[in-house]
């Protein structure tokens, strides 16, 4: 059961081939058995998912059944849930039990979806590796020894092992693109404005955007859409519908205009990632697609761009963690300041401190034009070489990570090197462009991500690419051995 | 009082010369504790000679961004460019103080306690 696809689940649901209170079930026996190994989910709901299963059973049998209903799911910790804790990876709100619903949340409820529990993550979504987590790391599920990527590392190791068949997440600079990549499954993260940031806790305003993770587009383009809309809540939401993603799963690839960056493919790729993902261009060339080469000039910015623009960011978002209207507060404070200074110094893990002094720097008086206002003209150049890319192509390709993942522990004491992890991810946040990874291979036993690029709005064409490409190759059903 | 410690201080401070000198990216462990006291984080002080590490790291490659030439360009603040959408000057939410203050450290009718500010 657990291997079955959205479209096979909701069609032996509706056939009363099996109950959505035996799906839960299933699935949440695969989390006990499973997560102790994992560590990718913080927080199981079993109780309340029985019971929606229930309902849903209940909604199913009378006929009116919507897209997801009585189909299980986690969900990333950094969005509210009324009533659940959200913790957000981090000590700081560790005790944090949402007074609301984010808008996903309530999607996703409004759909049907029955809610298994939250999945842990990089805290605050801090961090390519899923190691900064209160709660521990993740290990990723095809070498235990090695990191799931992060920041939604804990969905996306979930995933891959089958404990769910879909994770939400969300992506500031790859952290659905890179742990769907380092785990092998789908991820994709839509047109930033696409999904509403209501209630999903903020770390760099301008960058953050919620997504999808599943074994396959077809399964992601189905949650995906469940996700999206227009929300007045979100003041930089878009108002613009929403497209039917599954519906648009049919188009041929013949004709389709792909561009390769020739600056994705230089120093620093690994040769077993590039030779992946050369056999998986040839079978898009396969499909009838036309392959050329096209020039990003300004990626080698994108990652110094982004290490001004989303701690600058951070420091103001982070400062409403204050010790007084919620989350952690230190013992016996003195005094205001010390209530902030030692509520904020314990509460926060190493990551998120330095980022947060890194934004705080950028941000001071005297400093604001030469960072942030400098990363934010470079930005502007950022998107521009991708308007110029799509004027002459459909859909951009590449890795989406430089390497396979790599072992716990090896990059956690150097930043800069941690952040490079994310070399092909972070343009296309700061560009604001819809993304997406899918498996294109194993490497040594490792999954290996093919990166798709779209144009704004363009996640109906992304989802079918990428669907066309699993119609001829496997690499999106292998599930880790031990988990099986 | 000990206005040392005090933001006023802090302010002041900036305001009369720059934090550090922009013109090279290594951080100290001093600034590192003045940019962890501007964000009102407790920063031991035995962190600091790392945190000065890795920030001045941070800092140097962010640095590249420098050799840029950016004269013209516009920042961007949106990435399709449209602006703050405005909505009517209405009431549009119920008060749900009880519910929201359930969640803090410390409520006494309806008020969030902090330690004493004025002596």
């Amino acid at each position: 059961m657990f291997q079955k696809t959205i479209s096979e689940l909701a069609a032996g649901l509706r056939g009363g081939e099996f109950s959505s209170e035996e799906l839960t079930r299933g699935f949440l026996q695969r989390i006990e058995k499973y997560d102790p190994q994992l560590n990718s989910v913080v927080t199981v709901t079993a109780e309340a998912a029985l019971t929606d299963a229930r309902a849903a059973d209940a909604r199913l049998k009378s006929g009116n059944a919507a897209a997801l209903t009585g189909i299980p799911y986690l969900h990333k910790d950094i969005f509210c849930t009324d009533g659940v804790r959200t913790a957000c990876g981090s000590r700081m709100l560790d005790r944090f039990v949402a007074p609301y619903d984010a808008t996903v949340t309530q999607k996703l409820k409004q759909a049907g979806a029955i809610m298994l529990g939250k999945t842990n993550m990089d805290e605050f979504a801090m961090g390519s590796s899923n190691e900064t987590s209160f709660y521990g790391p993740v290990k990723n599920p095809w070498d235990l020894e090695r990191v799931p990527g992060g920041s939604s590392g804990g969905s996306a190791a979930a995933v891959a092992a089958r404990l769910a068949p879909l994770a939400t997440g969300t992506d500031t600079g790859g952290s659905i693109r890179q742990p769907a990549a380092l785990c092998g499954i789908t991820g994709i993260k839509p047109t930033y404005g696409r999904v509403s940031r209501y209630g999903m806790i903020a770390f760099a305003s301008s960058l953050d955007q919620g997504g999808a993770f599943a074994a396959s587009a077809a399964d992601a383009a189905v949650l995906l859409e469940a996700m999206s809309g227009f929300d007045a809540r979100d003041s930089t939401s878009i108002d613009r519908p929403v497209e039917a993603y599954s519906a648009a799963l049919g188009a041929e690839l013949a004709g389709l205009k792909i561009g390769l960056p020739k600056e994705y493919f230089g120093e620093g790729l690994e040769a077993g990632v590039g030779a992946a993902i050369d056999t998986a261009i040839g079978e898009f060339s396969k499909l009838g697609a036309e392959i050329r080469e096209i020039s990003l000039p300004n990626s080698s910015l994108a990652v110094p761009a982004y290490y001004v623009v989303a701690p600058a960011e951070c420091s103001s978002n982070l400062s409403r963690m204050d010790g007084v209207r919620f989350g952690y507060r230190c013992e016996n404070p003195k005094d205001l300041e010390d209530l902030y200074m030692r509520s904020r110094g314990e509460g926060f893990g190493v990551e998120v401190k330095r980022r947060i002094m890194v934004g705080t720097y950028a941000l001071s008086a005297g400093y604001y034009d030469a960072y942030y206002l400098k990363a934010q003209q470079v930005r502007r150049l950022i998107r521009d070489d991708f308007a110029r890319a799509f004027a002459e192509v459909d859909v951009i390709m590449g890795p989406t990570a430089p390497t396979t993942a790599f072992k716990l522990g090896e990059k956690a004491d150097d930043p800069v090197t941690m952040y490079l992890s994310d070399i092909y991810t972070i343009a296309v946040n700061l560009a604001g462009l819809p993304g997406m990874s899918v498996s294109a291979g194993l490497v040594d036993g490792l999954p290996v991500g093919l990166q798709l690029i779209g144009n704004y709005f363009d996640e109906g064409r992304l989802l079918n690419v990428a669907h066309q490409y699993q119609q001829v190759t496997d690499w999106h059903r292998r599930v880790p051995p031990g988990f099986q | 009082m000990n206005t040392h410690g005090s933001p006023k201080y802090a302010t002041f401070c900036l305001l009369l010369k720059p934090l550090i000198e922009i013109t090279h990216m290594s951080l100290d462990q001093e600034a590192v504790s003045r940019i962890a006291y501007l964000a009102r984080l407790g920063v031991d002080e035995s962190e600091c000679a790392a945190y000065a590490h890795n920030l001045s790291a941070i800092l140097a490659f962010v640095e590249q961004l420098n050799a840029v030439d950016t004269a013209g360009v516009e920042p961007m603040a949106h990435p399709l460019d449209t602006s703050q959408r405005l909505r009517p000057d209405q009431v549009s939410e119920t008060d749900q103080h009880e519910k929201f203050q359930r969640v803090a450290p410390r409520v006494e009718a309806g008020l969030y306690l902090v330690p004493k500010v004025i002596e």
